[in-house]
């Protein structure tokens, strides 16, 4: 008798997930570790911003999204989809260093934003997708939110070599007391709208604890450009947790400090840094 | 008038001698590498020690095998042929413990009391490495216990003070036998304040409180079974380490056991013994109490320790067998966290022993073979197995930094041997042996992570490659015995192949601030120690004995330099009288200069110093209930010295008095 009670209510539950949900077309594991920051839509699509936490904020974000028809009834997975993330300051605008977008899975879309800066009172990020389906041109714009980091992962300087940089810490995003793969990106302010990636640099990091005498850590290795991706990467090891400097000087290709100066007994820490807090 | 004469006179001679004694509380069975210290009970009955009340500690350091690394007033290391804690083997009734502070704070010694103990017994390189692999050799404190002996209740109080430092020593015991039941229960309190040196000068931090409670009961459940359960709870609080950069809030332990004893289970066997045991120590040590540190540190430290052992005796036509087969599980693990100046800051933590699980097992045979009347042999063979094993995965992948090919665990095989030839001539006795032992690298040598040495300044780093230690043991001694004399001397030669010692890595920062750098635990070709002592005790009249006693050790490097922590040529030599219930004496102590050290260990040598003791005592009855009265001064002369084995330097007490009472209820 309870078993059968049961049975229904099983049988029960699975018919109302599949009559009612028509919204969510997409299988839940495709969105598995992932949450979802807001919604944009036009007169006839709308598009899912989904990020690990649900939010952005400066530095580097990993965004998935998708793309559906406003009714949400068909998703649109063969799209062409450009981006472009722009800061809307006082007396300008500029846009950040970004990927291009790449299928994930079936239904999902991905790509990176390197924010420069977080929002504040007056300025403000907004986020615009140029698509194309079946030759069609559309378009979805909409304001975003950016919240600030604790600890600097991001930023933007005048090289030595008078050229301008963003440069943003990667990974590690959870780091341990272990040997941490590092990864950073590296990118050149060419314009207001273009952020290219750069090659054949060299990163030096030097983590040192302020708190504690700033110690340093051994066996790091720096930081080189590998061609699987559009990053740098060394090792970063960090004997505890706590509050760590990671401190970094930037060689061009031919060995030239673009940026950043050693930590000795005299100079407490770079002027190129990023900031990790575990 | 004439006594006070008497006294003077009899302490001058005290001075006069230059040689050093061996007590007589110190017995030695001939010429031997064992040397039996009696504590509690036994020598408080007997009246004779000088100070009855003296730390576990005091006791120890009359040996002439051991010495006493002090890093303030409580808790002093013991170093045995003059090698450190990870050379030898501390054992309490053959149960193995280990120490939870990374820095050690609290050696094994520390967790016990005289009152719970009857006797020390130190048995040299090999000799003593019954319960464990040793490479100095082992101590083996041995529990107080009443026994079915029929005396039915016996009770005691204890009452102390020392005016230097303002100690207070209170204590209580009571004890039951008949036969087939026993008990023994003590509580010992100790309570101490800031010592002051030599000259008046306040030694900062050195204060310490101490409780120590401890059981034991046996019953017997046949003629020839009986089991044994036995209980100890230490607990240290607001101890000061004036020679460290922090202290201890808490430091506690809980030893228990259960014993089962069989004599004679089957013809060939005499005796039959297995115990489990189990202990649990835990240590707070933080820096609280101190001012102007730059960083606020916590480094608490756990280990726990699970063993057993099972051991046989038996005599076997001119064959006496000793089997003692023995295994422990030890858990150690210990931790930092710093507490940023910058409120915005995040706490900062490792772990300093990564939770290290140490599995041992062992078996130890020894044959003693009474040639004829004149000649015996003695031989001996252990073999024991180990395995580490980083239990924190977290932990693990700290030390992966410095070693990133590391295993989880390592597994080595220890084996040991020795044999020793011993003949007596009338009043003479001759004895050499020769030993091989090996040890693996402590949980700190091994696996340690940024442990500050406050001695070097250096940060050390654990090394999980490390290779077995291995020693070769030479021993020889001789012994005389006459009407009025006795005389012995000893001497031990350790050749330590594949010596464990921290070396500077200057590739590597420090993270302790203000740390002059990082040393790497590595490990020199070989490294030579020798240990010497001589003493003498004669009888110079009826009731008056004097004793002496020099020692001398040397330790030296493959490449001939100094190893650390060597004791230079030290005496002491005392005068007692005795005559009815009175007793007296008069000693004094001291080293020549040190003029070799280690300065990459941070040592700076040590001048010479003397230092005399005096003390009386009476026994006096009091409703036919026995009272026994010491009156003492310690450092008469205020003399103001450090020697070789005070870390950092710092002083010894200057004068001290003391008083100490003992009534026993009958
Ligand atoms: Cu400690």
């Amino acid at each position: 008798m309870k078993f059968k009670y049961f049975f229904s209510l099983l049988l029960l539950a699975g018919l109302t997930s599949c009559s009612t949900d028509s919204e969510e077309v997409i299988p839940d594991n495709e969105l598995e570790g992932l949450v979802k920051i807001q919604t944009i839509q036009n007169h006839t699509h709308k598009l899912e911003l989904y990020s690990a936490n649900g939010d952005l904020q400066e530095g580097y974000n990993k965004i998935v999204f998708n793309l559906q028809t406003l009714d949400g009834r068909e998703m649109i997975s063969d799209a062409e989809i450009q981006w472009n993330p722009m800061m809307h300051m006082e007396s300008m605008a500029h846009s950040a260093p970004k990927s291009e977008i790449n299928k994930r899975t079936e239904n999902l879309y991905e790509g990176y934003i390197i924010f420069t800066m977080a929002e504040n009172e007056i300025e403000y990020w907004s986020i615009d997708f140029d698509y194309t389906i079946d030759g069609e041109v559309f378009s979805l714009e909409a304001p975003i939110t950016v919240l600030p980091t604790e600890r600097q992962k991001v930023t933007s300087f005048m090289g030595l070599d008078d050229k301008r940089y963003v440069l943003t810490l990667v990974e590690p995003t959870d780091p341990e007391v272990a040997t941490n793969e590092v990864t950073i990106g590296l990118f050149q302010m060419a314009n207001m709208m273009e952020y290219p990636v750069m090659d054949g640099y060299r990163i030096l990091i030097d983590p040192r604890m302020p708190g504690m005498g700033n110690h340093s850590s051994p066996n790091n290795v720096h930081l080189t450009r590998f061609a699987s991706d559009d990053f740098y990467h060394g090792k970063l090891n960090l004997t505890m947790s706590g509050y760590w400097r990671i401190n970094l000087i930037l060689h061009n290709e031919h060995g030239e400090v673009v940026k950043g100066e050693p930590v000795d007994e005299i100079n407490e820490s770079s002027s190129l840094y990023v900031e990790l807090e575990f | 008038m004439k006594k006070i004469l008497f006294t003077v006179v009899l302490f001058f001679l005290g001075i006069a001698t230059t040689t050093a004694q061996e007590k007589e509380q110190v017995t030695t069975d001939s010429v031997s590498l064992k040397e039996i210290i009696l504590i509690g009970k036994k020598q408080d009955v007997s009246g004779k020690e000088p100070k009855p009340l003296a730390t576990l500690d005091e006791y120890l350091e009359k040996s002439s095998k051991v010495d006493m690394i002090k890093r303030g007033a409580y808790a002093w290391e013991p170093m045995i042929n003059g090698m450190t804690t990870e050379r030898s083997v501390i054992t309490i009734d053959g149960m193995r413990i280990f120490s939870a502070c990374t820095d050690k704070m609290d050696p094994v010694t520390s967790y016990v009391e005289i009152s719970n103990l009857s006797e020390a017994s130190i048995s040299s390189g090999q000799m003593g490495a019954e319960n464990g692999a040793t490479i100095g050799g082992g101590i083996d404190l041995k529990r107080q216990k009443e026994g079915f002996t029929n005396r039915r209740w016996n009770g005691g109080l204890s009452a102390g003070g020392e005016s230097n430092g303002g100690v207070k020593i209170a204590g209580f015991d009571l004890s039951y036998g008949n036969d087939s039941f026993y008990f023994n229960s003590d509580f010992m309190y100790r309570d101490a304040e800031n010592y002051f040196a030599g000259g008046n000068e306040e030694v900062r931090y050195s204060q310490f409180t101490k409780y120590n409670y401890s059981g034991i009961a046996g019953f017997k459940i046949s003629n020839h079974q009986a089991v044994e359960g036995s209980v100890i709870l230490d607990r240290a609080i607001d101890v000061g380490y004036p020679a460290l950069p922090m202290d201890v809030s808490l430091a506690q332990a809980a030893i228990v056991s259960l014993m089962y004893e069989h004599h004679q289970p089957v013809d060939f066997i005499e005796h039959w013994e297995t115990k489990l045991y189990f202990n649990s120590i835990e240590h707070q040590m933080d820096d609280s109490e101190r001012t102007n540190v730059p960083v606020r540190m916590d480094m608490p430290g756990w280990s726990d320790t699970y063993g057993y052992y099972s051991k046989a005796k038996t005599t076997l036509g001119n064959h006496g067998i000793k089997v003692n087969i023995n295994g422990f599980y030890n858990k150690s693990l210990a931790e930092m966290t710093m507490y940023p100046n910058d409120p915005s800051e995040k706490e900062m933590f490792m772990f300093t022993w990564p939770n290290v699980r140490t599995l041992y097992s062992g078996i130890f045979l020894e044959d003693h073979i009474s040639i004829n009347e004149k000649y015996s042999l003695q031989l001996s063979g252990s073999l024991g197995s180990q395995m580490n094993e980083i239990h924190d995965p977290s932990g693990l992948q700290s030390l992966r930094i410095f070693y990133p090919e590391m295993e989880k665990s390592k597994a080595r095989l220890l084996p040991g041997f020795n044999s020793r030839f011993q003949t007596d001539f009338r009043n003479w006795n001759f004895s050499a042996g020769v030993g091989y032992g090996e040890r693996a690298p402590s949980v700190s040598e091994g696996y340690g992570f940024y442990l500050f040495n406050s001695f070097d300044g250096f940060d050390y780093i654990g090394n999980p490659n490390l290779a077995k230690e291995k020693s070769i043991e030479l021993n020889a001694g001789a012994g005389m015995k006459r009407k009025e004399w006795k005389a012995e001397i000893n001497g031990s030669y350790f050749h330590i192949m594949d010596y464990i010692i921290g070396k500077p890595d200057f590739t590597l920062s420090p993270m302790t601030i203000g740390a002059n750098g990082i040393k790497v635990y590595e490990q020199l070709p070989y490294a030579t120690i020798f240990h010497g002592d001589f003493s003498v005790s004669y009888k110079l009249l009826n009731n008056l004995n004097w004793n002496g006693k020099v020692i001398y050790n040397r330790g030296r490097s493959h490449n001939k330099e100094i190893l650390p922590l060597v004791q230079p040529l030290s005496y002491f030599s005392s005068l007692e009288f005795r005559s009815g219930l009175f007793s007296m004496e008069t000693s004094i102590d001291g080293a020549v200069e040190k003029t070799e050290f280690s300065r990459e260990f941070g040592e700076s040598g040590a001048p010479s110093y003397t230092v005399v003791n005096i003390s009386a005592s009476k026994v006096m009855y009091v409703h036919q209930q026995k009272l026994i009265l010491k009156l003492g001064a310690e450092n008469l002369f205020d003399a103001f010295y450090y020697t070789f084995s005070d870390w950092n330097n710092i002083p010894r007490k200057g004068r001290n008095l003391f008083i100490n009472l003992k009534y026993f209820i009958q």
